[in-house]
């Protein structure tokens, strides 16, 4: 049982604080991800938690036990890390039975282990070669399966896939959820790419300047971004973002662009702003739908603009125009040609725009 | 001939009188070290020998006197002794010593670290010899002179710079995540030195073995001032034992220098691949 506490802890480099009184519950068997910008004090965070960096402030606890004055190899942990780190004078299999050998197992066990890893990752033909001789997906299998022979009670994977070409990387992360799926242990993953987080985790904590923006489940943070910067993080294309001032229309509350383009405030909206607020509405691609090759939605607000650029991708196609002067991105799903110049008429669900307060950054 | 085949003649032929200019003189002392001492006085100069003999060698190592000079035999078997005790220790002393201090500015961070490292480099640029008087006066007072612990000491602290120098490259090119990752994997910060970044940086460490070995083993002129009897003095030392008021015996001073050169061509050639490393990596190091 290994669930994992962050409790008000922080970290400074200097006089930099990387990481700002962060509290985090990490439930037992969770698969959780630690994602943001660089910077962000994702990576900290993680080497906090596997001893690797000081603990400033705060404590952080593995089960119930605090962890705070522990040695790396006293934590029962495993870590991935980027470059793989292994170690190149040991053959795959050495490099596997290294922390076993460490721990004085004897010989059978650690051979009964190594093969049962080596089973579980795919890489029992490769026992006898060195790291060199290995290719980068291979290097990363090996990676994890150092760090499954030691049955550690919380995996820690520190942005393992982005050395990574792009076809390996989404293959090497179907792996990562199935090695999850099979030792069902703690995983604290980190990235700064969000489409990682959204596919492997169970629940996604957004970073960002040493501060924990939101965590939720990916559906909660893509559905219901608290913040502005969660809201274009999350999703790809990133969520389209206007500034606009509320203003008051044939009384109703309205947003009205830099441009002066006018639009409606949702209804559900109405009551939680005032006028002269400064606000940015966002709403994702799909949710701006060219009327003639999509179905309109039930609460649509029309305009009409030029295509910039269209860019087909077989099941969708992303077409970027202008709303004013600012240019969106709008996503089709019927296969049409479009070309750029064509003048279409688009209409946006305002059901479904996410309105945030300009200065605080939070949603309304 | 295209412009690149003459290119490639210049480049050999330039290579090729670059190599005679250094491996003549070399040459030309395991030449005389085989030749009569009157065909080396020849003048004028006797370029391709007459006759060569194993004469001085005998002489040297077994104290024959048949065609030597009358001279009575210089010690080379105590001086062989000296030399491997003095070369040996130190190097050992100064590796040890030099790797863990390396280690200690590749890995740690400390106030005004590289002011220590500046600081270590900087004992280099004094000449060795200029240091033999203060040597000598200190030794003298508290005994070190003509002793083996003497001249290792010295050795030791003229090859601890370069040591750390060297290794602090090479633990630096070592990721860091090799060593957290040894630590994760239950070793403690000694064990993961021990068994990851230790043989992961032993070309370097041989590297700078052989050159502190080279350089205790060749050293002259301190040693000559500190070593005063067959009890500390060491082979190249010993070459002076040739000279006589008058005369100098060439031959046998020769075939003494051959029998230093030996020993350390062997070394050299049986760690070469590491020489090599260690050199380009030093030259390519920021």
């Amino acid at each position: 049982m290994a669930k994992v506490s962050l409790q008000g802890v922080s970290k400074f480099y200097g006089k930099v604080q990387a990481v700002k009184k962060i509290d985090l519950e990490i439930i037992d068997k969770e698969f959780l991800v630690l994602v943001g910008p660089s910077g962000c004090g994702k990576s900290s965070s993680l080497r906090m938690i596997a001893g690797l960096e000081e603990i400033d402030e705060g404590v952080i606890k593995i089960g119930d036990k605090e962890m705070n004055n522990l040695e790396p190899r006293e934590r029962n942990v495993s870590m991935v890390f980027q470059n793989y780190a292994l170690y190149p004078h040991m053959t795959v299999e050495e490099n596997l039975g290294f922390s076993l050998k460490i721990a004085g197992l004897d010989k059978k066990e650690i051979e009964e282990r190594v093969h049962e890893a080596a089973g579980i990752l795919d890489i029992t033909e490769f026992l006898q070669r060195k790291p060199s001789q290995l290719s980068g997906g291979q290097r990363q299998r090996v990676a994890m399966g150092r760090a499954i022979v030691r049955r550690p009670d919380v995996f820690l994977f520190d942005e393992p896939l982005s050395n990574l070409d792009a076809k390996l990387r989404n293959q090497m992360r179907t792996e990562i959820k199935r090695l999850h799926q099979k030792v069902s242990t703690t995983i604290v993953y980190v990235t700064h790419d969000q489409v990682e987080a959204m596919t492997l985790a169970d629940r996604i904590v957004i970073m960002k300047d040493g501060i924990i923006e939101q965590i939720g489940t990916p559906l909660d943070l893509f559905e219901r971004p608290a913040t502005k910067f969660v809201a274009t993080f999350i999703g790809s294309p990133s969520m389209n973002m206007i500034k606009a001032s509320i203003v008051k229309q044939n009384n109703e509350l309205s947003m009205k662009t830099n441009d002066g383009i006018i639009v409606p405030v949702p209804k559900d909206k109405q009551n939680s702003l005032s006028v002269g607020q400064n606000i940015s509405f966002g709403f994702r691609a799909e949710d701006i739908v060219p009327l003639k090759f999509g179905q309109k939605p039930s609460s649509a607000w029309e305009m009409q603009s030029s295509v910039n650029l269209a860019e087909p991708l077989g099941t969708e196609t992303l077409i970027f125009t202008n709303f004013g002067e600012i240019e969106i991105v709008s996503r089709m799903f019927t296969p049409e040609q479009v070309k750029s110049n064509d003048v279409l008429d688009f209409a946006l669900n305002l059901d479904r725009t996410y309105l945030f307060d300009e200065n605080s950054g939070l949603a309304i | 001939m295209n412009k690149k085949q003459i290119n490639n003649i210049l480049i050999w032929f330039s290579a090729i009188v670059l190599i005679i200019l250094i491996m003549t003189p070399g040459l030309w002392v395991v030449l005389t070290a085989f030749r009569p001492q009157v065909d080396v006085m020849a003048k004028p100069a006797v370029w391709i020998p007459r006759n060569l003999n194993l004469i001085q060698f005998e002489t040297m190592l077994f104290g024959g006197s048949e065609g030597s000079m009358g001279r009575s035999p210089i010690p080379v078997l105590s001086y062989l002794r000296n030399s491997l005790i003095i070369s040996f220790t130190s190097t050992f002393i100064a590796v040890l010593v030099g790797t863990i201090g390396g280690y200690g500015f590749a890995r740690h961070n400390f106030k005004h670290k590289n002011k220590y490292f500046l600081l270590i480099m900087l004992t280099r640029t004094i000449p060795g010899i200029s240091l033999s008087l203060p040597i000598f006066i200190i030794f003298s007072k508290i005994g070190l002179i003509d002793t083996h612990i003497g001249i290792i000491l010295v050795f030791v602290a003229l090859n601890i710079p370069f040591t750390v120098w060297l290794t602090d490259g090479f633990f630096r090119q070592i990721p860091r995540a090799m060593s957290e990752v040894a630590m994760t994997d239950g070793c403690t910060k000694l064990q993961a030195f021990w068994h990851i970044e230790l043989p992961l940086s032993r070309s370097g460490i041989a590297s700078a073995g052989i050159f502190a070995f080279l350089i205790s083993w060749n050293e002259y002129a301190l040693v000559s001032n500190l070593a005063r009897s067959t009890d500390s003095k060491t082979l190249t030392v010993g070459l002076m034992d040739f000279t006589a008021q008058f005369t100098i015996n060439w031959p046998g001073m020769c075939a003494l220098a051959v029998f230093i050169i030996i020993p350390a061509l062997i070394l050299t050639f049986m760690v070469q691949k590491h020489l090599v490393t260690g050199l380009t990596f030093g030259g390519v190091k920021g």
